[in-house]
């Protein structure tokens, strides 16, 4: 067993035929089929409202939003521990409120952040979870084994998990989310946290279970870079509604041309009509002294526009060309950019404070 | 690669929904679908008790630090609240009376039994500790389920097939072993440090123990069912503080309930720590008992019932909003 994982983990050169094989082999079929999942806490406000999608077999499917969007909430409904307040939903083909152990037995989780006992070892951690599915034990001890040297922390499987560090805890919670061996496999916010080389190898691991293992993956995130590296298609969720779906490149494709943001100097007069009228110009948002322009043709048109600004006496302090990136689709859609979700992030605070709380034991 | 094809052959023939499934490309070897699992309502529960029995037995200072506070109770308690001494020859010296000291010493012998159903409070108070110590060990078990929601361990065990009853029943068990372990301990302290032993029989001993076995069963419940919601352990540690010597004290464990006020005899006759006190006290010491022991056995057994029974409805409930 320890030998087929490892020759799959060491053939990346085979993974890439075996994404396309995998639809010609069979028709692809869908694993989750959400419809109009919602949830409310206080009966008033809908955390989740009316959320509808599909996620294929073997995709990996990100669902990207600000915090408090909504995405926390949505993966709680899926692998069960929240009950949606209505919708429907078939997980792994099983109904997600009529059928829940059958849903839990398909289904693999890996938590936001380090749900380990800090006081149990590595290893007894993951025969923890094998016990909760009722893996007996002559199954659960090799596989533990195999999925320990999977994510590499067979040399302190034996260690108590509180001497791990921040990305061996984030490794162990991937081992333990499979070893009932999920169909669909679902990641909050993986990389949260993480410095840049951990986060590289969690991606180098997400990337493996779905070349190595055809497995589906539905991951929440708020780093777009992460969104558009790894997955197939995207939710954008806000406000707990779905904005859009659909692949890092439709999304890109669909604001429809380059972005050219410009910033004039304070107190101007809004000056957006002008700019309208510049050849290949689309569209022009302005936000007190910032502007945001659609443009077919960037690089041909940002003189134009500088033009046309001098010509209203603006004054330009500052000019960029962006290439359609998912960080403008974020804007697109969202009407912010999630650079300023992080600057805001202290509002958000008292959101987020009780789960801060398990770091401080 | 033939590992890969039986792996595929199994996976079609494991399970009748794998079937209904794809034909198996999506699984690789080492991630087909189980073939034998234990699905019964109860799997994992032994797991669970077993998990927080962990953090106690494998931690060698929580271990001592259990073993040294029943000595310390048993030692303040015991021994240093001396009523023996009180009623003994030396402290008597009424003048114009003169009671030899040996007619003295018989008399408040004869007052310590009437008080206390034995002659020495050493003894009372040591078998009162038994059901003290597994109180406590009871109330515990509540923490440990805010601790578990806060470090997120309780979502964990929720997208498991885990049974929702599991999860309190493991607490409750996991405290009852370490109740009665305690207990155990205390009585064997107890026994060194004088506890009188000419009525000990080994019958009594594991009647002793049912009735501690019950008594934290129900009062663990009762923990783990008001911790279900909280994510605030500061709430569970005020609640442990405002209940635990209260009822204590109320009851018989640390002085006989005949000798109370009025108005606090019927608080002490439906606190099952009397109960429990009460089955220790006539199975171990011979004492002349509050109810007959099939009473006693009758009502904890009851408490522990219903307080579980309610504990794993309320729990369901919670754990499945």
């Amino acid at each position: 067993m320890v030998e087929s994982v490892v020759s799959q983990q060491s053939a990346p050169t085979q993974s890439g035929s075996a994404l396309s094989r995998a639809p010609a082999a069979a028709p692809r079929e869908e694993v989750l089929r959400i419809e109009r999942l919602t949830k409310s806490f206080d009966g008033k406000t809908n955390a989740v409202d009316g959320v509808t999608f599909t996620v294929m077999q073997g995709e990996i499917f990100g669902f990207l939003g600000p915090n408090g969007a909504g995405k926390s909430t949505t993966i709680n409904m899926l692998t069960t521990i929240l009950r949606p307040t209505s919708g429907d939903a078939v997980v792994c083909g099983h109904d997600l409120t009529k059928e829940q152990n059958a849903v839990r037995r398909s289904i693999g989780v890996v938590p936001q952040e380090s749900t380990a006992d800090e006081d149990l070892t590595g290893i007894e951690n993951v025969l923890l979870c094998a016990d909760f599915y009722g893996i007996p034990r002559k199954v659960s001890k090799p596989r533990a084994n195999e999925l320990l040297e999977l994510v590499e922390l067979t040399k302190y499987a034996g260690n108590k998990v509180g001497t791990y560090s921040g990305g061996m805890k984030r490794r162990l919670e991937l081992a333990s989310g499979l070893i009932n061996r999920p169909r669909l496999l679902f990641l909050d916010e993986p990389t949260l946290g993480l410095d840049v080389q951990t986060r590289a190898a969690v991606w180098d691991y997400i990337r493996m279970l779905k070349e190595g293992f055809h497995m589906t993956l539905f991951m929440t995130t708020h780093y777009l870079d992460e969104a558009d590296n790894l997955c197939d298609r995207i939710a954008l969720i806000d406000h707990g509604k779905i904005l859009t779906v659909g692949s890092p490149r439709e999304l890109k494709e669909s604001i429809g041309g380059d972005i050219i943001e410009v910033q004039v100097q304070d107190r101007m007069a809004d000056i957006s009509p002008a700019i309208r009228g510049v050849a290949n110009v689309v569209e022009v948002r302005r936000t007190d002294s910032d502007y945001r322009i659609k443009t077919l043709l960037g690089e041909e048109t940002a003189p134009a526009v500088m033009e046309a600004f001098r010509l209203a006496g603006a004054k330009v302090t500052k000019i960029s060309i962006a290439k359609p990136s998912l960080d403008q689709v974020y804007l697109e859609y969202t009407g912010r950019s999630i650079r300023e979700e992080h600057a805001d992030s202290s509002t958000q605070a008292p959101h987020r404070g009780m789960m801060g709380m398990r770091r401080g034991r | 690669m033939t590992n890969q094809k039986t792996a595929a052959e199994s996976q079609t023939i494991s399970t009748p929904s794998d079937a209904t499934r794809s034909a198996g490309h999506n699984s690789l070897p080492s991630f087909d679908q189980e073939t034998s699992v234990n699905e019964s309502p109860l799997h994992g529960l032994w797991a669970l008790t077993n998990r927080d029995l962990k953090k106690w037995y494998k931690a060698p200072l929580i271990l001592l630090l259990t073993l040294i506070q029943p000595v310390i109770w048993l030692g303040l308690f015991g021994k240093a609240m001396n009523f023996g001494a009180i009623f003994t020859g030396s402290s008597f010296n009424i003048p114009g009376l003169n009671i030899p000291a040996q007619e003295l010493n018989a008399l408040a012998g004869q007052i310590m039994q009437n008080t206390f159903g034995t002659t020495d409070y050493f003894s009372f108070l040591a078998v009162g500790m038994l059901s003290f110590i597994s109180l406590f060990m009871a109330m515990n078990s509540g923490s440990s389920v805010v601790w578990d929601r806060r470090l997120g361990f309780l979502n964990k065990e929720l997208s498991t097939p885990l049974s929702r009853g599991a999860i309190p029943l493991g607490k409750v068990f996991a405290s009852i072993v370490r109740g009665l372990s305690q207990a155990a301990i205390v009585l064997v302290i107890a026994i060194l440090l004088g506890l009188s032993v000419s009525h000990l029989t080994v019958l009594g001993v594991l009647g002793t123990f049912s009735a501690l076995f019950l008594m934290v069963m129900g009062f663990s419940s009762l923990f783990v069912m008001l911790a279900v919601r909280s994510s605030n352990q500061d709430t569970q540690l005020m609640i442990v503080n405002l209940l635990n010597l209260p009822l204590l004290f109320a009851s018989n464990a640390m002085f006989p309930a005949k000798l109370m006020p009025g108005w606090l005899q019927p608080v002490v006759k439906v606190n099952p720590i009397s109960y429990a006190t009460d089955i220790s006290r006539q199975l171990l010491l011979g004492s002349t008992g509050m109810a007959s022991l099939q009473f006693d056995f009758l009502y904890l057994g009851s408490f522990a019932l219903i307080l579980t029974v309610l504990g794993m409805i309320v729990s369901w409930r919670f754990l499945s909003k």
